[in-house]
C-alpha cells in the first residue's frame, strides 16, 4: 500500500522531469548496457569456438612430444605411434604425424616461397566430418590422401585454394608440382578458408604423405602426432593410453611431451575468455558506480527540493522509515528503469556488432555461425544490479530527508 | 475522560539559544484544554503562539515542563513516537493548506491514514466520507492546483478530519484566504465544534480570534489574558502589531 503509492509516485516525478531523469539514468544505462553488450559477444565467441569443436570432433587429440633436450625424441619412430594405435583399437582408431616446413615449391616456372607443406596420415582427413581433423578444412575437388599414398610414399597432393588459383588457374587435378626438384601429383584441391586470398596465408598450403614429407626433410624428427580416439568419449581414456606410453618412453619426464583433448583445448579457450570478459565486466561496472553516484546527487536535489512536502507528510504522522522508503523506493525505481532501458540498448548493441563481428568471425572460423544474445541469467542479474545500486546510493539521501526536523520542513520556502 | 484534561501543560519553558541571546520562547506556561472546546490562541509576532502550536502539536519538545495529551505524557516521546501521536491524535489544518501538489486530494486526505496503517478500502471510505463533510467529494479525482484557495483549505480541514483526531490545531487558517472564503473556513470549523470536534485555533488577528469560545493570550511567552472570548479584556492588546506575519519563532 505505502509500497505501492511510493512507487506510482516515483514514476510520476520520473515522467514530470523527463530530461533530468534521462541523465541521472545515463551511467547505469550505459554501464548495464556495456555489461551486456560483454556479456553477449562472450557468449557468441564460446558459442563459435564449441561448434568448431564440434564441427572438427571432440575425438582429436593433440600430443607433442619435444624430448628432453637430449635428441631422444629422434628416437621415437612413427611407427610406434601406428603400434599404440593398434595395441589400443577399443579407444584409439588413429593417428597422423604432423610435420611442416616451408618447401622449395615450383610450379612450371613460377616459384611459390611462402607455401606452408604439412606431411600427414590419411587419419588427417575425417571420413565423418569429410574435413581435416584440426582445422576442419574440406575438399572441393578429387580426394585425400589414402592409407596406400602413405605406405607406397606414393608422390601426391593436396593443395590449398591459393595455389590451385595461382598455379593452375582453377585447375589442377592430375597436374604436376615440384616440391625439392621432385615431382607431385595433385590429386585433390582443399576449400578456401579465408574471404580473401594471399600469398602466405591459410590457403597457400598442401599436404603431401608424412613419410615422403621426411624423407625430404631428411629427418625423422616428428613434433606433432595427431590421434584420434574412437569416439568422443573415449578421448580421455585414449589420452591416458598415449600419455602412459609416453611416460615409459621418456623414463617418467612429464616435460617431455604433451597431450590434449579437443574438449580440453576447448575448455581452456573458453576459460581463457572467461578471464579476459571477467576484467571487461570489472571496466564496465565502473560506469554503474559513477551512475550510483549520479542517483545519489539527484536525490540529494530531490530531498531538498521536497523539504516541505517531507515536512508535510511528517506533521500527517509519516515515521522515519516511511521517509526513508519512499525515498528510497523513488531511487530504486530511477536505477531499475535505467538498468531496463540500459538491457534494451544493450541488447540492440550486442545485435547489431554480433552480425558485423560474425560475418567477419566466421570466413576466419570457417563458417561457424555467430550469435550474440545475452543469457536470461544475465539480464536479470543487471536489473538485479541495477536496483540494488539505487536503493545502496538512495540510501543516504533517503537518510537525510527521514531525519530532517517537521517543523523547520514545514517551513522551507 | 473524568478529570483529566485533553491537552494539560504544566509550566512549560521553550529557550532556544540565538547566537549570544537566551530567547524565551515560552515561559512557564500553563494551559489546560477539555474535550469539545474551542479555543483561540492569540499573540502578536514573537509571542510565542507558534512554539506553543508546535507544542500542542507534537511537532517539538518543551525544554522543561510537562505536556499531557489525553492523559499521556508527550513531552519526551522521540521522534517517531512524537509521529504516532500526531497521527492518531492531531489534525492540522495549515495557512498555506500544505497539500501534495502531486497527489490527487483524495490522496492527500488519505495520506494520515496511510501512515496510520488503514487498510486500502477503509482508507478509501474514510477519506471519501470526509470530502463530503466538507462538501468537495465531486472534486476527489482533482489535483489541489485545480482548485480554489477556499477548496484547497477545505480539504487540508477534510484531510485533518479523516484521521478522526481528538484535537484540531488550526495554524492561522484564514491567512492566504480573502475575508469572504475566511469567513466560510472559519464558520467551518464552529460547525466541527458544533458536532464536538476540539478546535484549537492560532491567531495574530482578533477578529478571528473572537469566533472562539475562549481566548488564550500570550504576549512574550506568558499568557496574559485566558478566559472568554465574549469579555472586552479578551482583545485588548496594547501594541499589538495587525496583519503582521509570524516571525521565525
Amino acid at each position: 500500500m505505502k509500497f505501492t503509492q511510493s512507487f506510482r509516485l516515483a514514476i510520476k516525478s520520473l515522467f514530470t522531469s523527463k530530461m533530468r531523469s534521462l541523465l541521472t539514468m545515463l551511467g547505469i544505462i550505459i554501464g548495464v548496457g556495456a555489461v551486456i553488450v560483454i556479456l553477449s559477444l562472450g557468449n557468441g565467441l564460446s558459442g563459435m569456438v564449441q561448434q568448431q569443436v564440434d564441427k572438427l570432433g571432440v575425438n582429436t587429440i593433440m600430443t607433442y612430444t619435444w624430448g628432453q633436450g637430449d635428441g631422444s625424441t629422434m628416437d621415437l619412430d612413427p611407427r610406434q605411434m601406428y603400434d599404440l594405435v593398434a595395441e589400443h583399437p577399443d579407444v584409439l582408431s588413429g593417428v597422423s604425424p604432423y610435420v611442416s616446413f616451408k618447401p622449395a615449391l615450383r610450379c612450371g616456372n613460377e616459384k611459390f616461397d611462402k607455401t606452408s607443406l604439412y606431411g600427414v596420415s590419411e587419419v588427417m582427413f575425417n571420413n565423418h566430418t569429410k574435413g581435416t581433423i584440426d582445422g576442419g578444412e574440406k575438399l572441393a575437388q578429387g580426394r585425400f590422401i589414402s592409407y596406400l599414398d602413405v605406405q607406397r610414399r606414393t608422390p601426391v597432393c593436396v593443395i590449398g585454394a591459393y595455389l590451385a588459383q595461382e598455379a593452375f588457374n582453377g585447375d589442377a587435378l592430375g597436374k604436376t608440382l615440384s616440391i625439392n626438384g621432385q615431382a607431385y601429383t595433385v590429386i585433390g584441391v582443399l576449400e578456401q578458408i579465408r574471404g580473401s586470398m594471399e600469398k602466405g596465408g591459410p590457403d597457400d598450403q598442401l599436404y603431401i604423405p608424412y613419410e615422403n614429407a621426411l624423407e625430404l626433410m631428411g629427418s625423422r624428427y616428428v613434433t606433432l602426432y595427431l590421434f584420434t580416439s574412437t569416439s568422443g568419449e573415449t578421448a580421455a581414456a585414449a589420452r591416458e593410453v598415449i600419455d602412459s606410453m609416453l611416460l615409459e618412453y621418456f623414463n617418467g619426464d612429464y616435460n617431455a611431451f604433451y597431450t590434449q583433448t579437443m574438449a580440453e583445448q576447448a575448455s581452456m579457450i573458453n576459460a581463457m575468455m572467461g578471464v579476459a570478459m571477467a576484467v571487461l565486466v570489472a571496466i564496465a561496472a565502473i560506469s554503474l558506480l559513477v551512475g550510483g553516484i549520479g542517483i545519489m546527487n539527484i536525490m540529494l536535489v530531490s530531498v531538498t527540493e521536497r523539504t516541505r512536502e517531507i515536512g508535510i507528510r511528517k506533521s500527517l504522522g509519516a515515521k522515519r522509515r516511511d521517509i526513508r522508503r519512499q525515498f528510497i523506493i523513488e531511487a530504486g525505481t530511477t536505477s531499475a528503469i535505467g538498468g531496463l532501458l540500459g538491457i534494451g540498448f544493450g541488447c540492440l548493441l550486442a545485435t547489431g556488432l554480433g552480425s558485423i563481428f560474425g560475418g567477419m568471425l566466421s570466413q576466419q572460423m570457417g563458417g561457424a555461425t555467430f550469435s550474440a544474445a545475452p543469457t536470461l541469467g544475465a539480464v536479470a542479474v543487471s536489473f538485479g544490479v541495477s536496483v540494488g545500486i539505487g536503493v545502496l546510493f538512495g540510501y543516504l539521501p533517503a537518510n537525510k530527508a527521514a531525519k530532517l526536523n517537521p517543523i523547520d520542513a514545514l517551513r522551507y520556502e | 475522560m473524568t478529570v483529566e484534561h485533553l491537552i494539560e501543560l504544566k509550566d512549560v519553558f521553550k529557550i532556544y539559544q540565538m547566537g549570544e541571546e537566551t530567547v524565551h520562547a515560552l515561559d512557564g506556561v500553563d494551559l489546560t484544554i477539555d474535550q469539545g472546546e474551542f479555543v483561540a490562541i492569540v499573540g502578536s509576532s514573537g509571542s510565542g503562539k507558534s512554539t506553543a502550536m508546535n507544542i500542542i502539536g507534537c511537532l517539538d519538545v518543551p525544554t522543561s515542563g510537562s505536556y499531557h495529551l489525553g492523559g499521556v505524557d508527550v513531552s519526551t516521546m522521540d521522534d517517531d513516537q512524537q509521529a504516532e501521536i500526531r497521527n492518531k491524535m492531531l489534525g492540522f489544518i495549515f495557512q498555506q493548506y500544505n497539500l501534495i501538489p502531486k497527489l490527487s486530494v483524495l490522496e492527500n486526505v488519505e495520506l494520515p491514514l496511510l501512515y496510520g496503517g488503514v487498510p486500502p478500502e477503509e482508507r478509501r471510505e474514510r477519506a471519501v466520507r470526509s470530502l463530503e463533510r466538507v462538501g468537495l467529494a465531486d472534486k476527489q479525482k482533482n489535483l489541489p492546483s485545480q482548485l480554489s484557495g477556499g477548496q484547497q483549505q477545505r480539504v487540508s480541514i477534510a484531510r485533518a478530519l479523516a484521521g478522526d483526531p481528538s484535537v484540531i490545531l488550526a495554524d492561522e487558517p484564514t491567512g492566504a484566504l480573502d475575508s469572504k472564503t475566511g469567513r466560510e473556513v472559519l464558520g467551518f470549523l464552529k460547525k466541527l465544534n458544533r458536532e464536538g470536534d476540539t478546535v484549537v485555533l492560532i491567531t495574530h488577528d482578533n477578529s478571528i480570534a473572537v469566533k472562539a469560545d475562549r481566548i488564550v493570550r500570550l504576549q512574550d511567552g506568558k499568557i496574559i489574558y485566558d478566559g472568554d472570548a465574549r469579555d472586552p479584556r479578551a482583545v485588548v492588546q496594547p501594541g499589538e502589531a495587525e496583519g503582521e506575519e509570524e516571525a521565525a519563532l
